[in-house]
C-alpha cells in the first residue's frame, strides 16, 4: 500500500516537539525549565508554518482513515495558533502558581496533537483516539495545580464526566457501525444512501450528539463546563473553551456532514433544540455569575449554542459560518481568558468586582477585554458581528425562530458583557498600582485584539478560504 | 508613474487616513510634526492625483470606459459589498481639486491655527476629512460613498465644534449635525430601495440597471420617489432649502474649516452625488425639475438674505448656498458638465475668499461685522486684492472663472427653457437675477471690507506667507481656471458630460446679459457703498422698506419657524411618546428583565456542584431524547415497541 508519509508532516512536527519538550525537560537544570514555555512556544510557529505550506498537499491516507483535507487543515491551523496563544498567555500564570514547566507544555503540545488528528480523522478509531489524546492530556492539565483543591476537584470531576462521555460516544459510534458495517466516515455515508434510516442508526446518533454535545458543552449536556472552567488553571481554562471546543465542532461536523448528512431530517431538529437551550441557559445563567471565570464558561456554553445553529443548516455556507465563527471565537476567548489571568496573577482573585478601575492598572488589558467581549456580544465591527451574521443567515429560511432566539439571546448577553466593561472601566479601583502583563501575555492581547478588529472590518479572505475548506461535505 | 498613480488610486485617500492614525497615536505631544506629517500625507495625495488627471486627460478612452477596479469586501447569496475606485473625468477632476485645495488649506492652517493648544488634533481631524473625502470622490458604489459621506459629516461636526468651549460652536455643530442627518436618513432609504429593487449599489451596473427600470418591475412614480429620496441627502449636506439651516451657522468652527468643508468640498459632495447618480435622475423628468426648482429657487433665497448680513463669514456662507444652488440648477437642466464646471471654479475662489476673510480675521482678532471695517487693502495688499479677483470671479466679469461657468448655467438653463420646459424661463430669471444679487452683495462687502476709510481703532497687519501663499495660487486659478471651459473651445464639457456632449453655440447675447448683470451689481454696491461716504442711501432704504430688510436680516425667520415647530408639535408628541415609554415600553422591558435574571438565578440552581447530578442530567437528557426520537420516528418505532 501507498503510505504517503509526507503528509503527517504536522503531525509528526507535533509529536516530535511534544516528546522533546518532555525530554529536554528532564535533561536541563531544573532553573532553566521554565524557558520551555518559549521552546514550546517557538517549536508550534514552526509548525504553524509548516502546516501552512503544506496546506495544498492534501489527500486521503489508509482508504479513508485519515483525511489531509482543506476543512482538515483549516482547523489544524487554527488549534496550532490557539496553542501558541495560549502558552504565550501562560508563562507567568504557570511561573507563579504551578511550575511543573516541562510537564505543562508537553501536555499543551500533545493535547494539540489530539485535536490535530480529530480534525482529519476518518473513521472512528482515528476518531476516538484523538479525542482521547485530547481528552486524556486536558485531564491532567485541568488538575495540574494539584496543590490546589479546587484544581483538583474540577480535574476529579472532568475525568469521571469525560469519561462518561466518552462510553457514550463509543457507545454510539459502534451502534453506528452495526448499523452501516463500516467504520469509515465516508463509507458510512454510502450505507447510509443506500440502506436510508433504521432504528440502530438513529439511536446511535442520540449517543453522539450526546457525547459530542458533551465536549462542546452543549445545554444539556454542559453541567461540568462552569465547575471545570473555575476550578482549572486559567490558561488551561482558556486552552479548554478554544481547543476542545472546536476540535470537537471539527469532528462533529465531519461525523454529521460527512457520514450522517442524509438524516439530516432527523437530527435537524435535535440539534436545533439543543442550539436553542444552549443560547438560552448559557445567557441567563451568565447574568447572575460573579466570577468572571464562570461567566466566560457559561458565555461560552451559549457561544457553541450559537455555533450549533450552523449544523442545523447543514449547507456550505452553515460550515463556513462555523468555520469563521470558531476561528474568530478563539482569539476573542483566549485574549479575554488571558486577562484574567494576568490579573489573577497580581490581586488572586476571580471576582468581576476587582476588576474595578482596570482601565487605569493596565489599559492594554482593559481595551483587548473590551473588545473581546464586545466581539463575543457580537457588536459591530468587530469580528463577532460578522461570524454571527454569516450563521444566522444560514437559517433564516426554515428555523426563523432559532434565528430570533439567537438575536434576542445576543441582546441579553451584552447585558453580562457590558457589565465588566462598565466595572473595569468606571468604577475606580481600591488599589491603583499598574498590573504587569509580560510582554509574551501582552502579544497574546495584542494579537487577539487586532484579528478581532481586522477580521470584523475585512472578513472577506477569511471567509473565503473557509467557504473553500467548507466544500469538501459538498462535493458528492 | 502615471500608470502607478492610475493603479493605486486608492492610495490617495490613503495617505490621508494614514497621517490621521499617525498624529492620533504617535506625533500629537508635537504640534510641529502633525502638520508636517498631515501636509506631507496630503501634498503626496495631490502629486499622486495630478499624475491621474494627467493620465486621464491625455487617453480619451477614459470618456466611454472609466477605469475601475474592486474589491470583495463581504459578501452573501445575492448581496456582495465591494469597495472599489471609479476614475472617469468626473472623479479625476474632483480628485485634483479636493486634493489641492486640501494641501493649501493644510499650509494656510500652520498660519492660522499658530499657537492652538489643539493644534495636533486640528491637523488630525483635516487628515481624517480629506481621508474620506477623497474616499467619497473616488467610491465605485453608493454603499461605500455613503460610509465616506456619513464619516465627512462626522468630520464637520467635530471641527465646527472645534472651539469646545464656545457654547455657539457646539450648538451649530449639533445643528450641523442633525440637519444632515435628516437628509441622510433619506438618502440611506433611497439606496435600500435601489439595492432591494435592482440588486446593486456599484454606479456602473447601476448606470445599465436604471434606465430599463420596467423590467424589474417598479414603475416610473415609484422610481420618481427613490431619485426624491436619494436627492434629500444632497439637500442637507449641499445646505439646499429648506435644509440650508446649518450651512451659515457651520461658520462657528475656525476659518480653514469653513474653506475647506463649507466653501470648497465637503458641500459639494451633494451635488457631485447628484452629478454620479444623474442616470437615475435623468429617467425621471418630475425629479429633474425639483432638482433644478429647488437649485433655483435656493440660490435666489439665499442671495436675498446675503444682501443684508453683517458679519463677513455668514455673507460667504449665503453666497456659498447661492451658488450650491446654481449647481443643482445645472444638474436640474440635464447638464453636468455646467454643473460640475461651477463645483470647479466655485471651489478655488470661494476657498479664496473665505481664506481671505480668515487672513481679515487674524489681522482684527476675529471681529467679524463688515460695518467695522475698512480701507484694509491698504495695510493688507495680497489680501485684499486677492480677495478683489474671487469678487470679480463670482460676479461673473470675464475673463475670471465665475463668469464661464456662470454662463454655462445660464446658457443651459435658456436652452432647457427653449425646448419646450415652459418652467425653464421662471428658473431662468430666477438664475439671472441672482447673478445680479450676487455680484452687489460680493461687491457690498469688498467696499466695506477693503475700501473706504480707514476705522482708527483696527490695527491691521498683512498675514504671514503661509496664509498668503495658499491665496496666491488660489487666486490663480481663480483668474484662469475657466478658460479651459469656454464655449470656444470647451473642453470642459467634452471630457465631462452626460449623456451627449453638449455643443453649444456660443452665445454673445447671453454672454453681454451675464456681464452687464455683473457691472450692474458691482456698479450699484459702488455708489451705495463707496461714493456715498456716510452709507445715507442705504440707510434710508432700510429704513423705507424695513419690513423687507428685517425679513432678509433675519433669513426669513426659517430657523424661528423650526424652533417653533420643535418647540410646539414635536416637544408635544415627544412629551406623549415618553409617557408611552415610561409606563409601556418601560413596563415590559423591565419585566421582561426582572423574568430574565429571575430566571437566570433559578436556573443557577440545577447547577449544584455534585457529580452525581451531573451525571443524572446527563443520561435523563440522552433517554429523554431517544425517547422522543423513537417516537417521533416511525421506523425506529417499530422496532422500540412503541407506538403512534
Amino acid at each position: 500500500m501507498n503510505f504517503d508519509f509526507s503528509l503527517l508532516t504536522t503531525e509528526l512536527a507535533l509529536f516530535v516537539l511534544g516528546l522533546s519538550t518532555f525530554v529536554l525537560g528532564l535533561v536541563v537544570p531544573s532553573a532553566s525549565r521554565r524557558g520551555l514555555g518559549s521552546f514550546a512556544a517557538l517549536g508550534l510557529l514552526l509548525v504553524l508554518g509548516i502546516a501552512v505550506i503544506n496546506w495544498s498537499n492534501q489527500g486521503v491516507l489508509l482508504n479513508g482513515m485519515y483525511l489531509v483535507d482543506g476543512y482538515a487543515n483549516f482547523f489544524k491551523v487554527m488549534f496550532i495558533l490557539s496553542a501558541i496563544l495560549v502558552i504565550l498567555g501562560s508563562f507567568r500564570y504557570i511561573d507563579q502558581h504551578v511550575g511543573h514547566h516541562f510537564e505543562y507544555y508537553s501536555t499543551v503540545v500533545f493535547a494539540t496533537l489530539g485535536m490535530v488528528v480529530m480534525a482529519s480523522a476518518g473513521d472512528f478509531i482515528t476518531l476516538y483516539l484523538g479525542m482521547e489524546l485530547m481528552t486524556i492530556s486536558f485531564i491532567i492539565l485541568v488538575a495540574f495545580r494539584f496543590m490546589d483543591t479546587k484544581s483538583l476537584e474540577a480535574g476529579m470531576k472532568y475525568l469521571l464526566l469525560a469519561a462518561m462521555s466518552s462510553a457514550v460516544t463509543l457507545y454510539g459510534l459502534s451502534l453506528v457501525y452495526g448499523a452501516t458495517g463500516t467504520i469509515i466516515i465516508g463509507e458510512v455515508a454510502e450505507a447510509v444512501a443506500r440502506g436510508g434510516n433504521s432504528p440502530l442508526l438513529v439511536i446511535g446518533l442520540t449517543m453522539l450528539v450526546a457525547g459530542l454535545g458533551f465536549k462542546v458543552a452543549a445545554v444539556p449536556f454542559h453541567m461540568w463546563s462552569p465547575d471545570v472552567y473555575e476550578g482549572a488553571p486559567t490558561p488551561v481554562t482558556s486552552f479548554l473553551a478554544v481547543g476542545s471546543k472546536a476540535a470537537s465542532f471539527a469532528i462533529l461536523l465531519r461525523l454529521f456532514l460527512g457520514g450522517l448528512g442524509d438524516l439530516h431530517g432527523q437530527w435537524a431538529m435535535l440539534v436545533a433544540v439543543l442550539a436553542a437551550l444552549s443560547m438560552l441557559v448559557g445567557n441567563l445563567v451568565a447574568i447572575p455569575q460573579t466570577n468572571i471565570k464562570r461567566m466566560l464558561a457559561y458565555s461560552s456554553i451559549a457561544q457553541a449554542g450559537y455555533i450549533l445553529v450552523g449544523l442545523v443548516a447543514a449547507t456550505e455556507a452553515g460550515v463556513k459560518g462555523v468555520m469563521f465563527y470558531a476561528f474568530l471565537y478563539i482569539f476573542a476567548t483566549v485574549g479575554a481568558f488571558t486577562v484574567v489571568a494576568a490579573v489573577y496573577n497580581k490581586i488572586k482573585s476571580d471576582e468581576i468586582a476587582d476588576y474595578a478601575g482596570l482601565v487605569q492598572r493596565a489599559p492594554l488589558a482593559a481595551t483587548v477585554m473590551l473588545i473581546c467581549l464586545l466581539s463575543m456580544a457580537g457588536i459591530p465591527p468587530l469580528a463577532g458581528f460578522v461570524g454571527k451574521f454569516y450563521l444566522f443567515q444560514t437559517v433564516v429560511q426554515g428555523y426563523m425562530w432559532l434565528v430570533y432566539l439567537g438575536l434576542i439571546m445576543s441582546m441579553v448577553s451584552v447585558y453580562y458583557y457590558l457589565r465588566v466593561v462598565l466595572v473595569m472601566f468606571r468604577d475606580d479601583p481600591k488599589d491603583p498600582s499598574p498590573i504587569e502583563f509580560g510582554s509574551a501575555a501582552n502579544m497574546t492581547l495584542i494579537i487577539a485584539m487586532v484579528i478581532t478588529l481586522v477580521l470584523g472590518i475585512y472578513p472577506g479572505p477569511l471567509a473565503e478560504v473557509a467557504n473553500t475548506a467548507a466544500q469538501t461535505f459538498f462535493l458528492r | 508613474m502615471v500608470q502607478f498613480a492610475l493603479n493605486h488610486a486608492w492610495l490617495v485617500p490613503l495617505l490621508p487616513a494614514l497621517a490621521f492614525v499617525i498624529i492620533v497615536f504617535l506625533t500629537r505631544p508635537w504640534p510641529r510634526v502633525s502638520s508636517t506629517v498631515s501636509i506631507a500625507a496630503i501634498f503626496s495625495s495631490f502629486v499622486l492625483a495630478s499624475s491621474i488627471a494627467y493620465g486621464v486627460f491625455t487617453n480619451p478612452g477614459f470618456i466611454e470606459k472609466p477605469l475601475e477596479y474592486s474589491l470583495r469586501w463581504f459578501g452573501m447569496e445575492g448581496f456582495t459589498v465591494k469597495v472599489g475606485v471609479l476614475l472617469d473625468p468626473t472623479s479625476t477632476m474632483m480628485l485634483f481639486m479636493v486634493s489641492m485645495v486640501a494641501a493649501l488649506i493644510q499650509i494656510y492652517s500652520t498660519g492660522y491655527m499658530e499657537g492652538d493648544p489643539q493644534y495636533s488634533v486640528f491637523f488630525s481631524y483635516l487628515s481624517l476629512f480629506a481621508a474620506s473625502m477623497l474616499g467619497l470622490v473616488i467610491s465605485s458604489n453608493l454603499l461605500q460613498m455613503f460610509v465616506m459621506w456619513e464619516l465627512v459629516g462626522l468630520c464637520s461636526f467635530l471641527l465646527i465644534g472645534f472651539y469646545t468651549f464656545k457654547i455657539s460652536a457646539r450648538e451649530a455643530a449639533k445643528k450641523a449635525f442633525m440637519t444632515t442627518r435628516i437628509g441622510d436618513f433619506g438618502m440611506l432609504l433611497g439606496l435600500l430601495f435601489l439595492q432591494i429593487i435592482f440588486g446593486t449599489l456599484d454606479l456602473t451596473e447601476l448606470a445599465q440597471r436604471v434606465p430599463a427600470f420596467e423590467q424589474f418591475g417598479i414603475s416610473l412614480g415609484l422610481l420618481t420617489l427613490i431619485a426624491i429620496l436619494v436627492f434629500i441627502g444632497p439637500i442637507g449636506k449641499s445646505g439646499q432649502f429648506p435644509l440650508h439651516v446649518w450651512l451659515p451657522d457651520a461658520m462657528e468652527g475656525p476659518t480653514p474649516v469653513s474653506a475647506l468643508i463649507h466653501a470648497a468640498t465637503m458641500v459639494v459632495a451633494g451635488v457631485y452625488l447628484v452629478g454620479r447618480t444623474l442616470f437615475l435622475f435623468a429617467e425621471v423628468p418630475g425629479a429633474m425639475e425639483v432638482v433644478a426648482f429647488i437649485g433655483a429657487f435656493t440660490a435666489l433665497f439665499a442671495a436675498t438674505i446675503a444682501l443684508t448680513q453683517r458679519e463677513i463669514k455668514r455673507i460667504l456662507a449665503y453666497s456659498t448656498v447661492s451658488q450650491l444652488g446654481y449647481m443643482m440648477l445645472a444638474l436640474g437642466v440635464g447638464s453636468l458638465s455646467a454643473g460640475m464646471f461651477h463645483l470647479w471654479t466655485h471651489a478655488f475662489f470661494k476657498a479664496l475668499m473665505f481664506l481671505g476673510a480668515g487672513s481679515v480675521l487674524h489681522a482684527l482678532h476675529n471681529k467679524a461685522d463688515v460695518w467695522d471695517m475698512g480701507g484694509l487693502i491698504k495695510k493688507m495688499p495680497i489680501t485684499g486684492w486677492t480677495f478683489v479677483i474671487g469678487g470679480l470671479a463670482i460676479a461673473g466679469i470675464p475673463p475670471f472663472a465665475g463668469f464661464w461657468s456662470k454662463d454655462e448655467i445660464l446658457a443651459v438653463t435658456l436652452q432647457y427653457a427653449t425646448h419646450g420646459h415652459s418652467l425653464g424661463y421662471v428658473l431662468f430669471f430666477m438664475a439671472t437675477f441672482t447673478a445680479f444679487l450676487t455680484a452687489f452683495y460680493m461687491w457690498r462687502m469688498i467696499f466695506l471690507t477693503f475700501f473706504g476709510k480707514e476705522k482708527p481703532e483696527n490695527h491691521p497687519h498683512e498675514s504671514p506667507r503661509s496664509m498668503t501663499f495658499p491665496l496666491i495660487v488660489l487666486a490663480g486659478f481663480a483668474t484662469l481656471g475657466g478658460l479651459i471651459g469656454t464655449p470656444w473651445a470647451n473642453y470642459w464639457s467634452k471630457w465631462i458630460h452626460f449623456g451627449q456632449p453638449h455643443h453649444g453655440e456660443p452665445s454673445i447675447g447671453l454672454m453681454l446679459l451675464s456681464v452687464f448683470l455683473g457691472v450692474a451689481g458691482i456698479g450699484l454696491a459702488y455708489i451705495f457703498y463707496y461714493k456715498d461716504e456716510e452709507k445715507l442711501r442705504v440707510k434710508q432704504l432700510a429704513e423705507r422698506y424695513q419690513t423687507l430688510y428685517k425679513i432678509s436680516f433675519n433669513k426669513y425667520y426659517v430657523d424661528e419657524l423650526y424652533l417653533w415647530f420643535t418647540r410646539t408639535v414635536v416637544d408635544a408628541g415627544a412629551k406623549v411618546l415618553y409617557w408611552f415609554d415610561i409606563h409601556v415600553v418601560d413596563g415590559i422591558i423591565d419585566g421582561m428583565a426582572g423574568f430574565t435574571k429571575v430566571s437566570g438565578r433559578g436556573l443557577r440552581y440545577l447547577q449544584t456542584g455534585k457529580l452525581q447530578t451531573y451525571a443524572l442530567v446527563f443520561f435523563l437528557a440522552v433517554l429523554v431524547i431517544t425517547v422522543v426520537l423513537a417516537f417521533g420516528n416511525p421506523t425506529s418505532a417499530g422496532i422500540l415497541g412503541g407506538g403512534k
